[in-house]
Order: structure tokens, then sequence, then C-alpha cells
């Protein structure tokens, strides 16, 4: 039987409104997180659950970690995530068919059962204690109390994990790092294929736009010896986006003294 | 209010990530909710250094931020380098091995 009546001592009413706000709303952002369909959005929840953690914290008196969480978890974190996200695509929203048959189901059950056992569990670990507080800890600062036991009792762990955050750097560059697999052609590679290409008419380069005494522009296209437009002459976007112009009004006319 | 409610908070933060981690398939996705799960671990730390009176447990949940934050760095890399050679980043398409 789950008893929901433990009591470890009771808090300032200002806290209290200020959990009952949060609280609700970090749960249904975390559960949102679960059903919405795009990462992005997915992201966007998971900021706000870490800023109401923040603000979880702060009331707690443990400020630094407030501090923290928000400048390392908010700031750095979320936009790590963010920028690998813009880089494997936006848009690619996740299918929420299920691959494996009865997965979802099973999940859900067994969350509810492990949900169930961990705050039943609650119960004991708190059982007997009263709130204690950290106004005694945190009496010379809590950024002080924290210092004093990282450089003290905890030293030994602060230098593993400094060679561990190094460590990880270090892989993350090892792992992004791109090798070619083909090696990048030289411009001597280039012109023996443009001459091997079959016909030799870009042999000598592709022709340049249109330059003639009324206009000048690369949206015009050059005239070739016949007077036709060359086709070749102008960016594939532009002629893509249509804002070719027409290369005829600017054609070589009969001198008005010939007539 | 209870100071323990803060808790039922965690556990729930907690068996929500670990629901999304069985059941989203895109990898990103997948890694946000273990994120969510070490946050909840770390209320729960914060929490119970506020019952205890005893700032050890806000030390260990700086020591598990930073843990998180190399585990974001290097599973970020591991997510980009399989995107690059397969183009998806769903955990259902890395299955060269199941053939």
């Amino acid at each position: 039987m789950i008893s929901l009546a433990i009591n470890v001592g009771q808090t300032q009413t200002p806290e209290a409104v200020l959990f009952w706000v949060l609280g609700p709303l970090a749960v249904l952002a975390a559960l949102g997180m679960l059903l919405v369909k795009k990462a992005v959005h997915s992201a966007l929840l998971l900021a706000w659950v870490m800023i109401t953690l923040a603000i979880f914290y702060i009331a707690q008196d443990a400020a630094f970690l407030g501090i923290v969480q928000i400048v390392v978890y908010t700031g750095a974190v979320m936009m790590l995530f963010l920028f690998i996200l813009m880089l494997v695509g936006v848009d690619s929203a996740d299918s929420l068919t299920e691959t494996i048959r009865g997965l979802r189901p099973i999940a859900i059950v067994a969350a509810i059962g492990f949900g169930g056992l961990m705050i039943s569990l609650l119960d004991r670990a708190t059982l007997g204690r009263q709130l204690v507080g950290l106004a005694a800890a945190n009496e010379a600062g809590n950024v002080q109390g924290l210092a004093g036991l990282l450089f003290s009792k905890y030293v030994w762990p602060f230098e593993i994990v400094s060679a561990l955050l190094i460590t990880a750097a270090l892989g993350a560059m090892v792992l992004a790092h791109n090798h070619r697999v083909i090696a990048r052609p030289t411009q001597r590679d280039l012109a023996t294929a443009r001459f091997r290409s079959g016909s030799l008419s870009t042999a000598a380069g592709l022709p340049g736009p249109g330059v003639y005494a009324l206009h000048n522009a690369v949206d015009v296209p050059a005239l070739l010896p016949d007077g036709s437009a060359s086709e070749a002459s102008i960016s594939a976007t532009l002629k893509a986006r249509g804002d070719v112009i027409d290369s005829r009004p600017f054609q070589l006319k009969e001198l008005e003294e010939d007539k | 209010m209870n100071a323990a409610n803060y808790l039922y908070v965690s556990a729930l933060l907690f068996t929500i990530g670990a629901i999304g981690v069985v059941v989203r398939r895109n990898a990103i996705v997948v890694f946000m909710c273990v994120e969510l799960m070490l946050n909840a671990a770390n209320l729960a730390f914060v929490t119970f250094a506020r019952i205890n009176g005893n700032l050890e447990g806000q030390v260990v949940a700086f020591f598990t931020m930073v843990v998180a934050a190399c585990e974001v760095v290097v599973g970020l890399a591991i997510i980009v380098t399989i995107y690059r050679s397969r183009r998806s980043a769903s955990v259902d398409d890395a299955s060269l091995l199941k053939r």
C-alpha cells in the first residue's frame, strides 16, 4: 500500500505556491516532451523543465546549483542539442509507429510499476526524518560551503572529473573529425576530366554571360556567332528562378547609314 | 507544503524520462530523455541535501552535472557520426549487427 503521508517538515507558504505552480507545469512539459512529434518542440519543452528545476534549486537553498543549472543546461547543453538538431535536420519528425510490437503498452506498464515503487520507497528514505534545512550549512554562503567540501573531502573526485571533461572534449573532436575518403580533385585532374568528357565544346571553359553596349549583367545570355543565345553562359540558379533576360534586344542591328 | 513533494516530482520526471528512452525512436529525443532522468536525480539529491541539512548532496549533484555535460558532448558526436554515414538519426536504422 502506497501511503503519501510522509512528513519531513513544512516549508513556508511562498515556496508552496511556487511549487504548486511550477511542479505540475514541469511534469506536464516532461509529458509533452514524450508526446510531441518534432524533436525541436521536445528540446524547447526540456529547456522549460530545466529552468523549472533551476528555480526549484534556488528555492531549496542551492543558489549555486541553480545558476549552474541555467548556465550549463539551458545555456550550453540545450544549445548543443539545438545545434545538432539543425545539423541533422529540423524537420525530421519522429515516426510514431511501433517497430517492436507491444512495446508501448509494456513500457507504460513497466513505468507505472517503477514509478509506484520509487514513490513508495520515498516513504522509507525519509522515514522519521525532520527537515533540517540548510541554514546552518549555508552560514558562510552556499558557494563557500560547496567550495569547502569540493576542495577538501571531494578534491580527488574533482580532479578525476576534470580529467573526464578533457577526455570527453578530445573524444568529441576525434569523433567529429571528418576523414576524406577520396582525395580532393586537383586543378590538373579537373582539366584532364574536361578534355576526356566526350565533347570538346566546353574544354576551354563555359562562355561568359552577356556583355553588351546597352546592358552588362550576368542575367543576359551571351550570343553565339550565329546570333543565337548560349544557354551555357548563365548560371543554372538564375535560370531556375526565371530571372533570365532575353538577349535579342541587344543583338547587333543594321546601322542607320547602311539602309 | 511538505518538502518531500519535490521528491515525488523527481520520481515522476525520472519515470517519464525512462518511458521516453524506451518509446521514442529519434536518437536525439532519446538523448534528451536521458538528460531529463539525470536532472530528476539531481533534484532528488538537492532535496535530500536540504532535508538532511548537509551540503554533500549538492556536491554530488554538481558532479552529476559535469558528467552529464561530458556525456552530452560525446553522445551528440556519436549521433552526428552515425548520421553522416547512415543519413538517419533513428535508433532503429542502426541495426547492421542484427543481420
